[in-house]
C-alpha cells in the first residue's frame, strides 16, 4: 500500500542516516543530497539500493540522477509504489 | 543441471545490473552454491543486493589489492566451503586519468593495472588452495585486440590481463585448473557507466554485430562464464570466448 510523504521522508531519513550518521531532522525535501547533505555517489548508490528494498520500488540507475532533493526522491518512491 | 554441487567464488557483484549479479543467479539457479566477494564501502550495498539473488549467499571481504585480504581468503572462504569448483573474476578499476591516453599518468595506469590485470593473478593464487582439479578460473575481458573509443589505459590493462590469462592457464593447467575469458560485448552495468563517453560504444555495437546487440541484457556473457565453469569445456584453457553478437568477426 502506498504511503504517505511524511512516511516515506522519515522512511529516506533513517536510510540516510544508517549510510551517513547525519541527523534525521537535517533531512528535508528541500535539501540536495550532494550540495547540502554533501553525499557522494558511493552513498547514494547504498541509500538507493536500500530505498528500493524498503519502499519496495526500483531506481533505474538512468532515474537516480533526476533525484536531485530528498523531496525528489520522496515524490518518485511515492508514485512508483503499487 | 549444468552446475549442480559446484561451489563457486562470485567476485563483482554490486548491483543487479552487474554481470557477475546475472552469473550468480544463473549459477543458483544450476544448482551451485555461490559466495560473493565485496569491500570496504561497496559491502553494504553488495550484501543488500545478495538478498535478490534466488538464495542469499554469503559475502566475504575482498580487495584484489590488499595483500593481507589475498592471504587469508582461502581461510576465510572456509568458513563457507570445504573447497572450490570455480572462480569468477569481474573486477575492474581505473583512476579517470586512464581514460585519456595521452595525458594518463604512470601512477594512473600502475593502479588500472594492479586492480584490473595482475589482480586476475592474484585472485586465482589466493583461491587455489580451495580449487581442485577439474575447477575453472574464468574472467570477464573487453577485446583488447582494437584500440576503441575512450577505453585508453583500461584497454592496455585488458591486453595484459589476457595475457595475464594465458600465462595463467600454462602454470594451473598442470594442477588441472582451467583459466578463460569471456569478451563481452559494451554493457551498461554500473562500471561501464562510470567510463565516461561510454555511450560511443553503446551506438554503434547493434549496428555492427551480425547477431544485433542489446547493451542492456547481460544474460548472454553470464550463459557463456555459466558454461565456462561448468565441466562442459574440459579441454578449453587459455582461450577467450566473444559473446559481442559477432563484432570481433566483422571488418566494418
Amino acid at each position: 500500500m502506498a504511503q504517505s510523504e511524511q512516511e516515506i521522508l522519515a522512511g529516506l531519513a533513517e536510510i540516510v542516516n544508517e549510510e551517513t550518521g547525519l541527523d534525521p531532522e537535517t533531512v528535508q525535501s528541500d535539501k540536495a543530497f550532494t550540495d547540502d547533505l554533501d553525499i557522494d555517489s558511493l552513498s547514494m548508490m547504498t541509500i538507493v539500493v536500500n530505498a528500493e528494498e524498503k519502499f519496495g520500488v526500483r531506481i533505474p540507475d538512468d532515474e537516480v540522477k533526476n533525484l536531485r532533493t530528498v523531496g525528489d526522491a520522496v515524490s518518485f518512491i511515492q508514485s512508483n509504489q503499487s | 543441471m549444468l552446475l549442480e554441487g559446484k561451489k563457486l567464488l562470485i567476485t563483482g557483484v554490486l548491483m543487479d545490473s552487474s554481470i557477475a549479479f546475472h552469473v550468480a543467479k544463473l549459477a543458483q539457479e544450476q544448482g551451485a552454491e555461490v559466495v560473493l566477494t565485496s569491500f570496504g564501502r561497496t559491502m553494504k550495498i553488495t550484501s543488500t543486493i545478495a538478498k535478490r539473488l534466488p538464495t542469499t549467499p554469503p559475502v566475504v571481504e575482498l580487495d584484489v589489492t590488499d595483500t593481507e585480504h589475498l592471504d587469508t581468503l582461502a581461510t576465510r572462504l572456509g568458513e563457507h566451503v570445504d573447497h572450490l569448483d570455480g572462480v569468477l573474476h569481474s573486477i575492474g578499476f581505473a583512476p579517470q586519468g586512464a581514460f585519456n591516453f595521452l595525458e594518463g599518468t604512470f601512477e594512473d595506469v600502475s593502479t588500472a593495472m594492479h586492480a584490473s590485470a595482475y589482480s586476475l593473478k592474484s585472485l586465482a593464487v589466493a583461491a587455489l588452495p580451495l580449487m581442485t582439479p577439474g575447477s575453472a578460473v574464468v574472467g570477464l575481458t573487453f577485446d583488447a585486440k582494437f584500440a576503441w573509443p575512450v577505453y585508453d589505459w583500461m584497454g592496455v590493462a585488458k591486453a595484459a590481463f589476457e595475457s595475464t590469462n594465458r600465462y595463467l592457464a600454462r602454470d594451473l593447467g598442470p594442477k588441472g585448473v582451467r583459466c578463460n575469458l569471456v569478451a563481452a560485448g559494451p554493457i551498461r552495468t554500473t562500471a561501464a557507466k562510470s567510463i565516461p563517453g561510454f555511450q560511443t560504444f553503446e551506438d554503434s555495437w547493434d549496428e555492427r554485430a551480425p547477431l544485433g546487440w542489446d547493451v542492456n541484457d547481460a544474460v548472454p556473457a553470464a550463459k557463456a562464464c555459466a558454461a565456462l565453469l561448468s565441466d562442459w569445456f574440459p579441454a578449453t584453457t587459455g582461450e577467450i570466448v566473444h559473446v559481442d553478437g559477432g563484432v570481433h568477426a566483422m571488418g566494418i
